[in-house]
């Protein structure tokens, strides 16, 4: 009986043991791979849109990425992955817009506008500031004052 | 009275570029492509032997129309091409796009290139007997590559191609009937004037 039990657990133990998952890709270069998730990150997901190359799920994107792992393979730069997608995609797959004429406003009209909000919070303070202050009075409207007032009072 | 009409002004700028950018479909990626020579490849035909490339084509103004038969609005979009080739002339060129890679139910296994290859052309086969073949020719992107070269990002999308080659248009989604009437016949008529 403990034999059975024995025989028993040793074959429960062989049947986790040969649980095939899924098999690695044979030559995983880390130098490779790590290119490949920094251009990722620079590329966009097309159908996802708001996702990276490097974190989307997409059917598209997995393609995608062992498209650009064989452009690494191949020996092209950074620069020239890029320029490939763009050139099937256009610019959209560019996950930060160029800065380019086409561009400029996205890029710049914030600080535009912030500096134009502070230049006009300066204005509007300044003239607050030196507006006229109010005169005193004579002696002679004094006295006048303090009449009228306790005519005031009178009433 | 001034001093809010300034405000007020800036308000109203942004309020148009809101309008504007709010109808914008952000789904429609323009491609790079149009106005450039469409991308060669040679792949296997689906009922003829030999391969297909775009180079067959040249001296004639075509359609090269992406599709799949697990994508639903290829569905959606087939009679309105069946329906287009009976009543044109202009060839349309079916593109079998990841037939079986692209299918979710069929994703997980691993096949062999042929395998594979003889599998979505009898996928393909079945499906255009069912629904009707506007197709003069269906090419086969097993994997999906060519696609790539042509920006493909969704199923199903059109090209039209000139009689030099050249891209002149990109249907991204289905056809639509007035996306048919009012861009593409009225381009078609012109691309026909070409030499």
């Amino acid at each position: 009986m403990r034999l059975l039990t024995l025989l028993f657990s040793l074959a429960l133990c062989a049947a986790t043991a040969s649980y095939a998952g899924e098999a690695k890709p044979l030559a995983q270069d880390p130098a490779v791979e790590a290119r490949l998730q920094n251009i990722s990150k620079e590329l966009r997901c097309l159908v996802c849109q708001n996702e990276t190359l490097a974190d989307s799920h997409a059917a598209l994107a997995e393609d995608l990425r062992v498209e650009v792992r064989e452009l690494i393979k191949k020996g092209n730069s950074d620069q020239e992955v890029k320029d490939y997608l763009v050139a099937r995609y256009g610019d959209f797959v560019l996950y930060r817009p160029k800065v380019a004429p086409s561009t400029w406003v996205l890029w710049f009209g914030p600080f535009l506008l912030l500096i134009a909000g502070i230049f006009g919070l300066l204005k509007f303070l300044k003239r607050r500031s030196s507006t006229e202050v109010v005169s005193e009075l004579t002696a002679e409207q004094k006295a006048r004052a303090a009449e009228l007032l306790k005519q005031g009072d009178k009433v | 009275m001034k001093r809010f009409l300034i405000p007020l002004a800036v308000f109203l700028v942004l309020v148009v570029f809101l309008a504007i950018g709010l109808n914008r479909d952000p789904r429609e990626v323009p491609s790079p492509l149009v106005g450039k020579p469409a991308p060669d490849f040679s792949v296997p035909r689906l009922a003829e032997p030999g391969s297909f490339s775009p180079q067959d084509m040249k001296g004639k103004v075509w359609l090269l129309n992406v599709w799949s038969s697990w994508c639903v609005s290829c569905r959606q979009e087939h009679p309105l091409l069946v329906a287009f080739a009976k009543r044109n002339n202009l060839p349309i060129v079916g593109l079998s796009y990841k037939e079986v890679r692209g299918d979710d139910e069929l994703s997980g296994k691993k096949m062999e290139l042929d395998a594979e290859t003889t599998l979505v052309k009898q996928r393909a086969a079945a499906w255009l007997s069912q629904h009707g073949n506007p197709y003069a020719h269906v090419a086969l992107d097993v994997t999906g590559r060519v696609g790539i070269d042509y920006g493909v990002y969704g199923v199903p999308e059109s090209y039209l191609i000139d009689k030099a080659g050249v891209i002149r248009y990109k249907q991204i989604g289905p056809i639509t009937p007035e996306a048919l009437e009012k861009k593409i016949l009225p381009l078609i008529e012109q691309l026909e004037k070409q030499p």
